[in-house]
């Protein structure tokens, strides 16, 4: 098999100089020549100055995660340079604004600098250094040896709807970069022309967020009310802008305990219903989380987690909510958590959380993280024809004709009793956060029994849940010394890190827990008892899910790896790491 | 055929609450709009107001604390047939729930908001509401409410609520056409409806009101919204009950 070649190129500068258009342009023109990518930001929670990067790993072969190391660094200042020259491969690459950059320190030798006279470029035609992300993206190109025609086409679709003038003006700076590069610098280790393959289009760039919008719609999610707060946002940016063409109703509300009141009414009225916040946002849902389990209410909440506590940081990731999700409530009730590792799962597993809330009338959380809601990464388009609706045990105005005496929360072997929607005519029911009857109406602690049994009856889904949860899996040989174990968004860093841990002998797998709640023992012993030694990985301080097998299989999981500086792991750290328990 | 909008369920309210009069008055205006029960929705608060949700045969769904007109937001945007009324005490809607009430007020939300406004927490067995007068002791102020009671219909009208009125639970017949209209308003309506706690309040009995309450002329210019907000802040020996405001 050919080796992979894999190269990392970064762009850094103030906020609002147009990194992330930039790595984004960058990641479609890979897709369009046929390779793959991986586009990951870093930015403050500003909107000017300070420092904001955009980092694409470009491949011929998949991109699970971003790599650490980088092999082309574009640095618009100082602190650019500054940040990130510790983290440059070997035989790298610094191209540097010659008129903000000033200082060069730690030179070992190893990374060649090369100055880029950025602001007389831009002179000479008149342009100012609003179009520095695209000549700099000339020059990419040209390094990569991919085709200028595709650059210029991707400015035309990324800026379209800006105006005629800046899309010309930006396509003359990429222009400039080409020439620029063509004729001063003679690189050729970075060409990827041998490696183009246009036979593979079936592919598409996408975020998580993306992804879950996508899904949402294709799940024909009918009500989706969400109050801003990154990384969830663009969730609802998106959704908001295709509202009319999706016959979905989308409502930015006064805060996120309305959201997700609303949302329960409009579910409760028949719609599919979702809503969607970070962290600090769903503290203030959690009662109405409660409400919907009670009155078992289908509703899909998603959860883009950032680092907390409190306002935390706002534009960075961590993995820091799931005992939250799985714990928060006041009583107990049955909840899923689905979490999805990359777009592909955040699209499959939306369309299956409204699936599972509407079976089950409980809650279902789609846990994401800011590295998978706004990372692009390419991937097969998302497969229409396998999204199945299951709306679950709904009864017809017929079949509600023969009854005489309609109970919503009748009573049943598997919790599940079938609803009725306002509007039909014999569906006459009360929904209740109170503890109810089997039509709803409220009871009390003098008809215990009945509470009984609604408790018994709400936990009696449990076991059917169990069964449609998505299943761990494991990658890697079965016979490998190293197990390591996680969820959600690690899976892109260690399947990207197993590539080179594996390449002389079977040394690590890797189990992923798609649904970390509510663990299904079944399973997960099955894989976990294969394992030799177990190293939980995860993205929190703790080991949240470490703790949650804990308690639930009665294992110890001692060996963790954790990372909680704000960032996810890089495949590079992992390789590091995973050696020290080889030992 | 007749439609019962009433259930066979034993009230919790207190024998002789005011409460009984308010859903008199609602049922009735539910009749006379000819309404049917399954494409009504009601969406019940916390409080005595709220755990009035047993007796109604409609659609029905007994939520949380403050937050039942996001709760029938939700439902009237999802399905646009259903009429949707909402019943809060003061405390959920003035107190916890203000933020909601001023937002479907600016949204002009197609929903009804009538309010069991005692001036207390009765259920929780009288602590000071958003609506009690200042100098008020109960048992969470002891020393009396520092505060100045809320007007709510104020706030409603600042906030471009394009239905206004204010009902008194003892003229039942006046209460039920305000409900009529209320109904029939498209967007957002608020009825406050002044409803003495006979267990709790010693104070502003029904007595206390009686002598105060009077009704708006039959002239009093409805679209003016300039005379509403004077109006409405007429509280004293003299209090006026009937629809202030209706826009458009």
């Amino acid at each position: 098999m050919k080796q992979e070649k894999k190269i990392t190129w970064k762009i850094g500068g103030e906020s609002g100089q147009g990194q992330r258009l930039a790595g984004l342009a960058l990641g479609r023109v890979c897709l369009s020549s046929g390779l793959f990518c991986f586009v990951y930001s870093e930015f403050s929670s500003r909107l000017r100055g300070g420092l904001a990067t955009n980092q694409v790993s470009i491949s011929d072969k998949p991109v699970e995660a971003i790599s650490k190391k980088i092999n082309v660094l574009f640095a618009l200042s100082q602190s650019t340079l500054d940040h990130c020259q510790k983290n440059m491969a070997d035989n790298s690459l610094i191209f540097y604004d010659d008129n903000k950059v000033k200082e060069i320190t730690n030179n070992k030798g190893e990374i060649k600098y090369i100055p880029l006279p950025l602001k007389e470029l831009t002179d000479k035609v008149n342009l100012d250094s609003s179009v520095y992300n695209f000549l700099i993206l000339g020059i990419s190109v040209a390094l990569l040896n991919l085709d200028i025609k595709l650059l210029k086409k991707e400015i035309e679709k990324g800026l379209n709807g800006n105006g005629k003038e800046l899309i010309q003006n930006n396509k003359e700076a990429a222009q400039i970069g080409w020439d620029y590069a063509n004729e001063n610098l003679n690189i050729k280790q970075f060409s990827y022309k041998n490696e183009i393959n246009l036979k593979s289009n079936k592919r598409i760039i996408s975020t998580g967020n993306e992804a879950v919008a996508k899904g949402a719609v294709s799940a024909n999610c009918g009500f989706y009310s969400s109050y801003p707060m990154t990384p969830s946002s663009s969730i609802l940016h998106i959704l908001a802008k295709q509202a009319k063409e999706n016959k979905m109703i989308v409502v930015h509300p006064e805060d996120e305990i309305s959201a997700i009141n609303m949302a329960i009414g409009a579910s409760w009225s028949g719609a599919r219903a979702m809503t969607g916040t970070s962290g600090g946002g769903f503290a203030l849902m959690s009662e109405g989380l409660n409400l919907s389990a009670m009155s078992e209410t289908p509703l899909v909440v998603v959860d883009s987690q950032r680092p907390g506590p409190s306002t935390g940081m706002a534009t960075w990731t961590e993995q820091g909510d799931l005992q939250y999700l799985a714990k928060v409530g006041y009583g107990d009730f049955p909840r899923i958590i689905l979490s999805p590792a990359n777009p592909e799962e955040s699209f499959y597993f939306t369309t299956l959380a409204f699936n599972l809330a509407d079976i089950y009338q409980v809650p279902v959380f789609i846990l994401l993280d800011k590295y998978v809601s706004e990372s692009h990464k390419t991937i097969l388009d998302f497969n229409l024809n396998k999204v199945k609706i299951n709306r679950g045990k709904i009864f017809t105005n017929e079949q509600l004709a023969k009854i005489k005496d309609y109970k919503r929360y009748a009573f049943s072997k598997d919790g599940v009793s079938p609803r009725s929607f306002p509007g039909q005519k014999n569906g006459i029911f009360l929904a209740n956060g109170n503890e109810h009857d089997e039509h709803g109406f409220s009871i009390d602690g003098f008809s215990s029994d009945l509470r009984k049994k609604q408790m018994e009856k709400r936990h009696a889904k449990l076991k059917n849940i169990l069964n449609d949860l998505p299943k761990p899996e494991m990658f890697g040989s079965d016979n490998s010394l190293i197990t390591l174990v996680g969820w959600g968004s690690v899976k892109g860093p260690v399947l990207e890190a197993l590539k080179e841990l594996n390449q002389k002998g079977n040394k690590v797998n890797y189990i992923h827990v798609p649904a970390p709640f509510p663990i299904d023992p079944k399973s997960l012993s099955g894989l976990l008892n294969k394992a030799k030694k177990i190293v939980v990985i995860e993205n929190n301080y703790k080991g949240q899910m470490a703790d949650l097998m804990q308690e639930t299989l009665g294992m110890k999981f001692e060996n963790r790896l954790n990372k909680y500086n704000g960032q996810q792991f890089f495949p590079e750290e992992i390789i590091k790491e995973v050696k020290n328990y080889e030992k | 055929m007749k439609n019962s909008f009433i259930t066979s369920n034993k009230s919790i309210w207190c024998p002789g609450c005011s409460n009984f009069n308010i859903q008199a008055a609602l049922v009735s205006a539910f009749s006379e709009l000819k309404l049917e029960p399954h494409r009504i929705g009601m969406f019940f608060d916390i409080g005595c107001t709220g755990n009035g949700c047993v007796s109604y045969n409609t659609y029905g769904f007994h939520g949380l604390h403050g937050r039942v007109v996001p709760l029938a937001t939700g439902a009237k945007l999802a399905n646009d047939k259903l009429t949707a009324i909402c019943m809060a005490g003061d405390g959920g809607a003035y107190g916890e729930g203000l933020n909601h009430l001023v937002e479907a007020a600016r949204n002009n939300f197609d929903i009804t908001l009538i309010v069991s406004n005692n001036r207390l927490y009765s259920l929780t067995t009288g602590q000071a509401s958003p609506t009690s007068e200042k100098g008020t002791e109960t048992k969470s102020t002891p020393y009396g409410v520092n505060k100045i009671g809320m007007n709510p219909l104020s706030i409603a009208l600042s906030a471009d609520a394009g239905f206004v009125a204010r009902g008194y639970a003892y003229e039942i017949k006046h209460l039920s056409e305000i409900f009529k209209q209320a109904i029939k308003h498209k967007g957002f309506s608020l009825i406050d409806v002044i409803q003495p706690c006979i267990t709790l309040d010693k104070k502003n009995t029904k007595e206390w009101y009686s002598k105060k309450i009077y009704k708006l002329d039959k002239n009093w210019p409805s679209k003016d919204k300039n005379k509403a907000l004077i109006k409405v802040q007429e509280w004293g020996d003299k209090i006026p009950i009937g629809i202030f405001f209706e826009g458009k």
